[in-house]
């Protein structure tokens, strides 16, 4: 396992939006899915600037930070699709758990495959030492999904069962944009389906921003989603609303994230 | 030992011995661990002083920058007569006294410079008399003339082409705090006669220059401790003896810094530690049934209404390096003892709570003397002020504590000061980035084309490394160190001979330690030019006709501070190590102990403006990142990392103090009001543990600024406060050169 080395495209110390409290974020590097919304497209391509470190070395980094992360905060591996580097994630959360950290995957849940089953044993371990998982839902219609992200999301939501039997703490994340992501009866369906799942403790509506943009027009990419607005604070809250999100708080409690 | 009535109920012995604030603090106060729930809103008669004096203050916006000045009368302790926000309202004030006769009307001090005094008039649209002019110019030396009397060529040379910048050769040296809880405890009367006992045992007899010095020096503090009492008769009161009650010790210990403001107009004019201390009168008046929470909180609004109040003349020179009027008149909250009691008070809450009761606002400079330690309610209170306000910065009472013991006060915008018993010499900032500069250009100003710094071998090479720079450089820090230093003794000689602060003196101990506090500028652009020379490829672009070093191409990838990676931050350590090594060992006035900063309040604009291109990529004139911040851009890994890189810079390298300033996109923060609490109140933890010494906090987005900016006017931004490096200013009062600055560098929270 030493001889792991890590893609790593960039860090954001100062994360609070992924994973309770204060937590490092490490962008990973690598993604399949091409979401029209992507703010982190400079993750999709290899680029000379990305950083490459073993989980040993990664792990010194970010202990340099855990001043900051005392009650409730921890690392979060975001990309990227984290689990395209699946076995370095284990191998870092594997040492970072000796010091105690919290840990949390950021993830679209695409690479799943629980018809592989070295896949699932090395998925397996990665959830052993994985405290919170965040699984980013686009869309509940296949093709909807298949649309938006070039995928199909059959086994994105296996992968929630998946994590509910096993009894592992999870946030559903849901990126709200109007006239793309933001269907009644799509945002109904995945109401019921994430109802239906036993360890959900957050779910959360991210308005789609304009942030990424940038970053399309530097890769020289053409911008699928050009011209579409951000949500209204109405719709923000429909949305909540119909996903429900106020029937999950248990990530508030003081001994909800030990 | 003394004995009054006033004292019933006090305990402690010391104090009544010998004059001792601290140990009547610490035998007599009442920490509180409980949250900010008790706090009351602003009384009626708050909410109508406040309404009058937000009205002069647009006023004197909408005049430009001064609402009246005095042009007849030479300001002093017992120059005018009694003064109120508005006469109709005087009966509602609690805490009374001003500058002059009238409100935000700026006093006439001639002492630390007549030219200045005039300029700043005639600025302003105002004639001074020329009788005073006259006797000013003819008759009585002042500081500022004094000063340039004495200048060598080399020290008028370098003050010109900025290469050392900001010096108080022309005005108030400030940064003295004196006890004004003195006052208070005390009465005047006590206060004199432990002077004259110190008088009495001031030498052996020999007349030696100390010793006449010395006894010239307590003299003037005597009659300037007369005076204050004559001060406090015109607005009917009786300060000969202590305090009897809540009102009576706020209003005495205004009394006193109302004499400092009176009579020096130095740049700081810090009030000190005073909430711990007043709480045990307010504690007191409640037990005996005297004081309600709203006459407590009453008390503290109009005292702080005071400290919002306090007004110099000044030059637009002076404006524009110190952008938006500061005084500095800081006031630090919270802290902890040195038994390990938290130091903080309902009084703690209540000096926070006036952000509320009459919003944000520049001065005081309130300061949150903060540990991880203090109680969690208390540091909650804290971080939602911050967010909702923007107005407060947080110093690092775990890393002064060891050094200056647990009665500090800050004296200037960050640094820290015993109170009552030191005072600091205040000096300035060397301009380290055009050190480098003139190391490479063998001396001769980038600008200006002059031979500044002594002609020492430039470098000839076309591609620069630093093991060809190093040994330049350090001979060129060597001699800046030299001068600055020997410049600083010149003014501050000259300070104490003829504008010495003889009411802040008089209630500061007569056995009284100094430092002397030096000051670095261009610090991370510095850092950075020094890593690009060591890990990038710098070509030299030269002036085709004098062959001068006017530009840099650097070519390739060099670490940044900023970005917690050691290999910059080693540098950064490395230069302010041999930065102080070198300050140290020069002779200092009046043996004071030689420390150094890394602030830069919002000068780094200006000094940015006198400094031509930098091997780091700045380009030539561009502002110099502020305090101890990374470059602008640098940062690449968030806040933490580059918070990180900070605290590596140890404290005790730089006891004057290392302000940073940050501003977190309050979306980025949290979703909810008590998400962003708790997870300022983590950063803060972490950051102090670390441990760093200095924080200023804003909580907004870039769009509020900007908006702020185009549409000044909007009501919602009159009173809109930002901290800059090292004092808090509103917005809008900033030039718009320094709202650029500002916007650039906003703000950390990407999504």
């Amino acid at each position: 396992m030493s001889s792991l080395i890590g893609r790593i495209h960039s860090f954001e110390t100062f994360a609070l939006v992924d994973g309770p409290g204060i937590r490092c974020a490490v962008f990973l590097h690598g993604c399949a899915l091409r979401c029209k919304y992507c703010h982190n497209p400079d993750t999709w391509h290899p680029c000379d600037r990305l950083i490459h470190m073993t989980p040993a070395e990664l792990r010194q980094k970010l202990v340099r930070y855990r001043n900051y992360w005392k009650k409730n905060g921890g690392v979060t591996f975001s990309g990227g699709e984290p689990l395209l580097q699946m076995d370095f994630v284990t191998e870092t959360f594997r040492l970072l758990k000796k010091d105690g950290v919290h840990t949390a995957i950021d993830t679209a849940g695409q690479p799943f495959s629980p018809k592989d089953p070295d896949w699932m044993n090395r998925f397996d371990a990665l959830m052993n030492v994985t405290d919170l998982v965040i699984l980013d839902l686009k869309q509940f219609d296949d093709q909807l999904h298949r649309d938006l992200t070039g995928y199909g999301n059959q086994n994105i939501l296996a992968m929630a069962q998946y994590l509910s039997s096993r009894g592992k703490d999870m946030w559903i994340r849901h990126v709200l944009v109007p006239g793309v992501t933001d269907d009644e009866v799509d945002l109904t369906n995945m109401s019921t389906f994430i109802s239906t799942l036993n360890t959900v403790r957050r779910v959360e509506i991210l308005p789609y921003h304009t942030l990424g943009l940038s970053k399309w027009r530097q890769l020289g990419l053409e911008y699928p989603l050009e011209g579409v607005r951000t949500p209204t604070e109405e719709e923000i809250r429909r949305a909540e609303d119909i996903l429900n999100v106020n029937a999950y708080q248990d990530w508030l409690l003081p001994d909800a994230h030990q | 030992m003394y004995h009054f009535e006033q004292w019933n109920g006090f305990d402690g012995f010391l104090w009544k011995e010998e004059v001792n604030v601290r140990d009547f603090i610490q035998h007599n106060y009442r920490p509180y661990t409980g949250d900010a729930s008790f706090l009351v809103g602003p009384t009626e008669a708050t909410d109508k002083l406040w309404d009058a004096l937000q009205k002069l203050q647009k006023k004197e916006r909408a005049q430009g920058g001064v609402l009246d000045m005095d042009t007849h009368v030479v300001s002093s302790l017992t120059s005018h007569g009694p003064g109120y926000i508005s006469e109709e309202l005087k009966e509602l004030e609690k805490v009374v006294g001003l500058q002059t006769d009238k409100p935000l009307k700026r006093a006439f001090m001639p002492f630390g410079g007549i030219r200045m005094a005039i300029d700043s008039c005639k600025q302003a649209g105002y004639e001074p008399d020329p009788e005073l002019q006259r006797i000013f110019t003819e008759y009585h030396l002042t500081h500022s003339d004094a000063v340039f009397q004495a200048y060598t060529p080399e020290m008028r040379a370098a003050r010109k082409s900025h290469i050392i910048t900001g010096l108080p050769d022309t005005y108030g040296r400030g940064r003295i705090v004196g006890d004004y809880r003195r006052v208070a405890l005390y009465g005047i009367d006590v206060l004199i006669a432990e002077k004259k006992k110190d008088f009495s045992n001031c030498g052996t007899g020999t007349m030696t220059d100390e010793v006449i010095r010395q006894r010239q020096e307590i003299t003037q503090q005597i009659n300037a401790l007369k005076d204050m009492k004559v001060m406090a008769e015109k607005y009917g009161y009786d300060i000969s003896r202590p305090a009897a009650n809540a009102r009576e010790a706020f209003q005495w210990v205004y009394f006193g810094y109302l004499a400092a403001i009176k009579t020096q107009n130095g740049a700081a004019m810090s009030v000190g530690r005073i909430s711990t201390f007043l709480d045990i009168y307010v504690e007191r008046d409640m037990e005996r049934g005297l004081l309600t929470e709203e006459e407590a909180q009453e008390l503290v609004d109009h005292m702080v209404m005071k400290f919002r109040m306090v007004k110099f003349a000044r030059i637009q020179s002076y404006q524009q390096l110190f952008s938006g009027d500061p005084v500095w008149a800081t006031l630090a909250v919270g802290g902890t003892g040195l038994d390990g009691r938290p130091l903080v008070t309902k009084n703690d809450f209540r000096f926070l709570h006036t952000l509320e009761n009459m919003g944000p606002s520049p001065e005081p400079n309130m300061t949150i003397l903060y540990a991880s330690t203090l109680p969690q309610g208390f540091r909650e209170y804290c971080a939602h002020i911050s967010i909702t306000t923007s107005s407060v910065q947080y110093e690092n009472d775990e890393v002064m504590k060891p050094v200056w013991g647990d009665d500090y006060s800050i004296c200037c915008c960050v640094s820290a000061t015993q109170t009552g018993k030191e005072i600091q010499f205040f000096g300035a900032r060397a301009n380290l980035l055009k050190a480098l500069l003139y190391a490479i250009n063998g001396g001769i100003d980038e600008k200006s084309r002059q031979q500044v710094a002594p002609p020492y071998r430039a470098i000839t090479s076309e591609y620069l490394t630093w093991d060809e720079v190093k040994p330049a450089y350090l001979r060129m820090l060597d001699w800046l160190a030299g001068l600055y230093v020997n410049t600083l003794n010149l003014i501050h000689y000259m300070h104490d001979k003829y504008y010495y602060e003889a009411a802040e003196m008089a209630l500061i101990d007569t056995d009284v330690r100094r430092s002397f506090a030096t000051g670095i500028a261009g610090f991370s652009h510095c850092v950075d030019s020094i890593s690009a020379l060591k890990y990038a490829r710098v070509r030299a672009i030269r002036d085709e006709d004098d062959g001068m070093v006017t530009g840099f191409e650097t070519v390739g990838d060099f670490p940044k501070y900023g970005n917690d990676d050691d290999r910059a931050d080693e540098i950064a350590q490395w230069l302010l190590k041999t930065f102080i090594d070198m300050v140290k060992k020069q002779h200092t006035y009046r043996d004071s102990e030689p420390s150094t900063s890394i602030l830069t309040i919002t000068s780094n604009v200006v000094y940015g403006k006198a400094t031509g291109a930098t091997p780091d990529g700045r380009k030539d004139g561009a502002p110099m990142a502020p305090g101890g911040n990374p470059s602008y851009g640098a940062e690449q890994n968030g806040l933490i990392a580059s918070l990180n890189s900070a605290a590596k810079l140890p404290y005790t390298w730089a006891l004057d103090g290392i302000s940073i300033t940050q501003t977190i996109n309050p979306d980025s923060l949290g979703q909810s009001d008590d998400e962003r609490v708790e997870n300022l109140v983590q950063l803060l933890d972490g950051y102090f543990e670390s441990p760093a010494h200095h924080l200023n906090v804003n909580v907004f987005g870039r769009e509020k600024l900007i908006d702020a900016m185009e549409h000044p006017e909007k009501e919602e931004y009159a009173n809109f406060t930002i901290r800059v490096s090292g004092y808090a200013v509103k917005f809008i009062d900033l030039t718009r050169e320094q709202q650029l600055d500002v916007i650039a560098r906003t703000c950390h929270g990407a999504m």
